[in-house]
């Protein structure tokens, strides 16, 4: 009896301390954003007022603040660290020029740890606590799909610079990296055109894969290629013994390839191992580019295809320029590829937008983005403002035996961006969107 | 009786105190802050019925991202169906699928959803629960089975993409019940809806906990053979409190889903099963308070360490873990042996220094 006595006396206690605090604390925290609401606020606004750790807005002062938003721990972190680098040059290249707006960039790294929910909290710390002017972020389509509330509901704008597997357009979002009609879609028919009609599909058991299969599958129904064969692996498996007879089996003319991460070091090892070379068995892949390479081992890999927009070896003068500034800063060991040089990009396509728009304003900076021009080390690259991705010139290349890519095929000119495949009668099952 | 000298309970001091914290919170942390702490209350909850099972039962599940993701995932239908109105879901179209598959219909509608995030999860522990502990399979071969369900689940979300969202999980709501969920109000409501769960989870476990059954649970964990021979059937107290520990964490995910947003299958796979048990290790097992505080503080540290050192934040993180192993077995709540139990480390090493050099001065 006295036991109970006792919490009363406590749970009493603490009932006049929670009133005592709900008198005096009136003035900050998370309530006083409810009681601003209902005064018709808006949440930016109120954010900026409220809350002990804001720390202002983002062009406050002599700095303008963005965010670095990439895994840096986890099985993502070998890929998205790299990235985190180029678009780390681009600030500091932009801010030795003089920076933006007469501002110099400031950045706030957060670690998204290869981990959706991670990255949904480190998004929205980086738009409410840093209150930052953009987000440069994210690799995978997971990622990316578990943040976009978190923009669109504040408003802020992320620049997401790797290839993806295309249905989406939120306006919150500026996709630098390819669409589907800017890699897969091309990849496809160059090699039905040049190796044969016969497809074998292999993947990693996740969404960019199957999704860029569906759109595979529907376009090989419409140009009369043939599927031999579809095969998922679950993420992180290195058997592939049994698939590799299946393709012997289905004698594929090439097998598209969509597998990622450590499953691609198997696959190919063990493709290499069964004494099948890039004659044999022809293989086209859309996740391995040049850092991929130097993990898999260039040497089972020689020969092979892959469809990307950029490779180190591009032959442009800011290439050239971008590939010596990346190796004198980060080592002469490093190489460039792609997604590194779509993270470059953005950096330099947001600065430009902000330069336009004269603000960090993101409804500003979004409608002045919209045709903007940036002569990127893969060659010129624009804004679409219909869809904000970007077009790209489409470049099939082959590895060689120094783990660089030759381009063996490439488009004559930018490639207008078609999220949608809206411009591909085959697709219009896939999109779900009236176009 | 009256005339023994009566302590306070050190845990229930402990949970009043993290009650009283949790509840006054908003008034000063600014509504990201608040938010973070709604989930990590998520885990506290979660941490509660594990502590149930392995702290008093003794059932080590490393399993129960299962139940947690089960939960999350039936209020997740439910937020999707409600975001997406009349249309199909988004990734439903991309999956080419061009009708609402029969089983998701119901989730429409709220409460159904919500009586799911409890069923579903108890339904598939007692299934699992009654087969195993029927067959009197414990221990490490339990727990082993315990982590192929997460392994298995997560494989068969991510392979039924056009069922499930495959590995991008179900995210991008906008309403619950109608309501906002980016509103500060609605979140704040959704806050204070976690803690009155968590306090009402803590005091029925706790109530269990002081009766009869209590008693029994804690003796299967010490002695299940002598419980069984005094005429006890175990198994039907396993089941059921594998079922409760189920049915908590299915509440759990459904809280943590409208809070945090997302759910994916890799919240449902092996590591964050494990996490789990890190939390009620470190709190403390057997405690119900400690598991509580292990799951609001390891979560704290990950997010504090992680803003200010993103790149090593892992590591520090480990350093705490094996501190905490290595000075406190016991876990947080075991603070106050820690001075002692450091003292003896150091002195026992120091006694057998000085065994050693005795006997080196023999040899001699």
């Amino acid at each position: 009896m006295r036991k109970w006595k006792w919490v009363n006396r406590l749970a009493a206690a603490g009932m006049a301390g929670i009133l005592a605090l709900s008198l005096a604390g009136c003035s900050g925290g998370a309530l006083s954003e409810v009681s601003g609401e209902s005064q018709g606020q808006t949440a930016a606004e109120n954010a900026g007022t409220s809350g002990t750790e804001t720390s202002g807005s983002a062009e406050e002062g002599d700095t303008i603040k963005v965010g670095i938003l990439h895994s840096l721990s986890g099985t993502m972190a070998i890929s998205e660290t790299s990235v985190r680098d180029a678009e780390i040059l681009a600030i500091e290249e932009i801010n030795a020029a003089g920076g933006v707006l007469g501002k110099q960039i400031e950045y706030v790294v957060e670690d998204g740890a290869s981990d959706n929910a991670t990255f949904t909290e480190k998004a929205t710390k980086l738009l409410e606590s840093d209150q930052v002017a953009t987000v440069f972020g994210c690799w995978t389509s997971a990622s990316r799909k578990a943040v976009i509330p978190v923009f669109e509901s504040h408003n802020g704008l992320l620049w997401y610079p790797v290839q993806y597997e295309g249905m989406e357009s939120s306006k919150n979002v500026m996709y630098i990296g390819a669409a589907p009609n800017q890699q897969i879609v091309p990849a496809v028919e160059y090699l039905a055109e040049n190796y044969g009609p016969k497809i074998f599909l292999v993947g990693s058991d996740y969404v960019f894969p199957r999704t860029a299969n569906s759109i595979i599958k529907a376009q090989a129904e419409a140009m009369g290629y043939e599927i031999v064969g579809e095969e998922y692996t679950p993420m992180g498996h290195t058997d592939y013994t049994t698939i590799i007879n299946k393709i012997q089996a289905a004698q594929p003319n090439f097998v598209f390839n969509t597998l990622n991460g450590d499953s691609n070091v198997a696959f190919f090892k063990q493709l290499s191992d069964a004494g099948l070379t890039a004659d044999d068995v022809m293989t086209c892949s859309v996740s391995i580019a040049e850092e991929e390479i130097a993990g898999i081992g260039a040497s089972y890999l020689e020969g092979h295809l892959v469809s990307w927009n950029y490779y180190q070896t591009t032959d442009t003068p800011e290439n050239e320029k971008f590939v010596a500034a990346y190796k004198a800063k980060y080592g002469e060991d490093r190489v460039t590829d792609d997604p590194i040089e779509a993270g470059y990009d953005a950096v330099y396509l947001w600065a430009a937008a902000v330069e336009k728009a004269g603000t960090t304003d993101v409804d500003a900076v979004r409608e002045a983005a919209a045709g903007i021009s940036f002569a990127a080390p893969e060659g010129t690259i624009t804004i679409d403002g219909d869809n904000q991705h970007v077009y790209k010139t489409v470049r099939i290349g082959e590895i060689n035996g120094d783990g660089l890519i030759d381009e063996i095929w490439a488009t004559d000119e930018p490639v207008k961006p078609d999220p949608y495949l809206s411009g591909y009668d085959w697709a219009a099952g896939l999109s779900g969107q009236e176009s | 009786m009256e005339k023994k000298k009566w302590r306070p309970d050190v845990t229930i001091v402990l949970a009043l105190v993290i009650f009283l914290f949790l509840a006054t919170t908003p008034f000063y942390l600014s509504m990201f802050r608040v938010s973070l702490l709604g989930k990590y209350m998520c885990y506290a909850i979660v941490a509660l019925g594990l502590d149930m099972i392995w702290g008093y039962t003794g059932i080590l599940s490393l399993g129960h991202g299962v139940y947690f993701g089960l939960g999350a995932y039936c209020m997740a239908m439910y937020l999707k169906l409600e975001a997406s109105g009349s249309s199909l879901p988004d990734f439903m179209t991309w999956s080419g699928v061009s009708e609402l598959p029969l089983f998701w219909k119901p989730f429409g509608n709220p409460v159904f959803a919500m009586v799911m995030v409890i069923g579903v999860p108890v339904i598939l522990a007692v299934i699992i629960g009654y087969l195993t502990f029927l067959n009197r399979i414990r221990g490490v071969y339990f727990s082993i089975l315990s982590q192929a369900m997460a392994m298995i689940l997560s494989v068969l979300l991510i392979g039924s993409q056009e069922y499930t969202g495959g590995s991008n999980g179900l995210t991008n709501f906008t309403t619950i019940f109608g309501k906002s969920l980016s509103s500060p109000s609605t979140k704040l409501a959704l806050y204070y809806a976690t803690l009155i769960a968590l306090i009402l989870i803590f005091c029925v476990c706790r109530f269990l906990i002081s009766r009869r059954i209590g008693k029994i649970f804690i003796a299967i964990r010490d002695s299940e053979n002598r419980v069984r021979f005094t005429g006890y059937n175990t198994a039907v107290y396993k089941v059921f409190v594998y079922g409760l520990s189920a049915a908590i964490a299915g509440i759990a995910g459904a809280l943590y889903v409208s809070q945090v947003g997302i759910i994916t299958p890799a919240d449902v796979n092996i590591t964050p099963s494990v996490e789990m048990i890190i939390w009620v290790a470190i709190g403390g097992k057997g405690t119900l308070a400690g598991p509580m505080l292990g799951a609001l503080l390891v979560n704290g540290l990950k997010t504090a360490a992680s803003e200010n050192f993103p790149e090593l934040w892992s590591y520090f993180l480990g350093f705490v873990f094996i501190f905490v192993i290595l000075f406190m077995p016991g876990g947080l709540v075991s603070l106050r042996e820690l001075p002692g139990r450091i003292a003896r480390k150091f002195s026992s090493k120091k006694a057998e220094e000085d065994e050693l050099n005795d006997a080196f001065i023999a040899d001699r």
